[in-house]
């Protein structure tokens, strides 16, 4: 009878285990990890040619870490690769950066957490501007619904956009309001990402997102501009860390970022800075 | 006299800490005496009950459909049937993102089903009917597989011997295999709604997020974190608290209802 009592623990035991999983998972589930310091992606097959430009690079930016906004992960290692990236969400880099992470420069997809991080005090110097992106309307690339582009061929379509709370959707907001332009979206997502996948996979007949997303698609997609988009572009900040291991090598870094790379950022769909 | 070597407290407490921390952490940090006013708001109230409608949809379908499952699974001996177990299986380990492409596959607009299914008007994707199906796909093989379980290691004596005396198949099953199986079935339940109610990868891939409509409490607690972590927090206690109740409560009813059926015996 003893292993029949055992397995009766056992089982209220399993049973509280696999609902504190559960619901643990649902807190964490889907939270983007950022890779270890030095856990590039794409540090084997890119080119290194503006970083080793001799003007770009006295003193050279290798083995710099940068903490940059994911959307960046993908231009980013073309303009400078001998570095160490770590590409995550911006208000997960803040935090990290907060508790102590060791970086030498943080590179922010908006204004707001940049200035958080200032505020967190573990910016060295005035973070600068570096690129600019901006909302666009994309559908699949067959337009199911016959949207003309931002105006009343949206009603009564599903149209997908980003959630108020992120800043992408904070945006959209705003853009709605100057044109005038009621949006019933079916559906608000908590990142870009997911707008731009309900689009790609033609479970939504559009969705806003930025024009780098709309560029990163490809021919998935049809982009259609928004009137007055660019007069209120998202931005982009670049700064170094306080107490930074490799102060040299980050400065570098941002030089680079700043200067040559701009043509670098504006092929992946970017503005220029203003 | 202890059944067990000392030395076994040692990694106990270490264990026991390691999950009581994270969550005592949570406790402290929750805003407690703007809880009510924080769970009074639209947002909060919408994701509750959206939660709750959906995870009730989902145990009933998923009472109705996993206990015949269950049963066949456990009884048939049939190879094929075996080899389906397997497959019962694959939705607890897949990640719940994966779980969601997997559906969209299926019953997007341009999925294997759905798009015969938008071709007749019926589409599903931003639904709460589709947040019911990922819920259901989730967590249908939790009550499955406790239950299968629980049918093999009884054993089918008494229905043998009830058909023996001549009740029908249906008969036995509601006379003798649903009140043998009923701790399980509870407990089966219990696990079935709790992973329902803590699903989210699936839904944001499927069914999109819409306050009042597909947005549930755990997609709206990872949205809430970027604007508002103290409703987050106050969401995520709830959120506890009902899985803990839903543990109590079916941790009674299994216990209480094994009693009798030994009393019985």
């Amino acid at each position: 009878m003893t292993a029949i009592r055992f397995r009766s623990r056992f089982h209220s035991v399993a049973l509280s285990a696999f609902v504190t999983a559960a619901v643990a998972a649902s807190i964490t589930g889907c939270q983007t990890q950022a890779g270890p310091p030095g856990d590039s992606p794409n540090t084997a097959n890119t080119t290194n040619t503006i970083g080793t430009n001799p003007d770009a690079q006295t003193p050279s930016a290798d083995g710099a870490t940068i903490f940059a906004a994911a959307s960046l992960s993908k231009v980013f290692p073309l303009i400078e690769s001998n570095v160490n990236y770590s590409f995550d969400g911006s208000s997960g880099l803040v935090d990290q950066l907060a508790g102590g992470a060791p970086a030498d420069v943080f590179a922010s997809a908006d204004k707001a957490n940049m200035d958080k991080a200032v505020a967190a005090g573990v910016i060295e110097g005035d973070p600068v501007m570096f690129a600019t992106n901006h909302l666009v309307l994309v559908t699949p690339a067959d337009n199911p619904a016959y949207i003309t582009g931002f105006d009343s061929s949206l009603d009564g379509t599903r149209l997908v956009t980003c959630a108020p709370d992120v800043p992408c959707g904070a945006a959209t907001a705003r853009i709605s309001e100057s044109t005038g332009l009621t949006l019933a979206p079916v559906s608000q997502e908590s990142s870009v990402t997911d707008v731009l996948g309900k689009v790609t996979s033609g479970e939504a007949d559009a969705g806003i997102v930025y024009a780098t997303d709309a560029s990163g698609a490809g021919k998935k997609v049809l982009t259609f501009e928004i009137p007055g988009a660019t007069d209120d572009p998202n931005t982009y900040w670049i700064a170094q860390v306080k107490d930074a291991p490799h102060p040299e090598a980050g400065a570098a870094f941002i030089a680079a970022i700043t200067g040559p790379g701009s043509a670098q950022l504006q092929q992946f769909g970017f503005g220029p800075a203003k | 006299m202890n059944q067990f070597p000392r030395w076994a407290w040692v990694p106990f407490w270490l264990g026991i800490a390691f999950l009581a921390i994270p969550l005592a952490a949570m406790f402290v940090r929750v805003p407690w005496s703007a809880l009510p006013e924080l769970l009074a708001s639209d947002r909060a109230q919408d994701a509750l009950r959206l939660s709750l409608l959906t995870c009730l949809m989902t145990t009933a379908i998923v009472l109705l459909l996993g206990v015949p499952l269950a049963l066949v699974l456990a009884r048939s001996r049939r190879p094929w049937v075996r080899a389906l177990r397997t497959l019962v299986t694959v939705p607890m380990v897949l990640p719940p993102v994966v779980a969601g492409l997997a559906l969209l596959t299926a019953f997007g607009r341009r999925g294997l089903i759905g798009a015969h299914l938008s071709a007749w008007g019926i589409d599903i994707g931003f639904t709460t009917i589709a947040v019911v199906i990922a819920q259901t796909f989730v967590a249908l093989p939790y009550l499955v597989i406790a239950l299968e379980g629980a049918l093999r290691s009884a054993g089918s004596r008494y229905e043998r011997v009830a058909a023996n005396l001549g009740a029908s198949p249906s008969r036995v099953f509601w006379r003798v295999t649903v009140p043998i199986a009923a701790p399980a079935i509870a407990s089966g339940t219990a696990l079935a709604f709790a992973r329902a109610l803590g699903e989210f990868g699936a839904t944001l891939t499927f069914a999109g997020s819409l306050q009042g409509t597909t947005r549930t409490l755990p997609l709206e607690i990872y949205l809430l974190r970027e604007s508002d972590s103290d409703l987050a927090l106050a969401l995520s206690v709830v959120l506890i608290a009902v899985a803990v109740v839903i543990v109590a409560i079916s941790t009674k009813l299994s216990s209480g209802t094994g009693e009798r059926v030994v009393a019985h015996g």
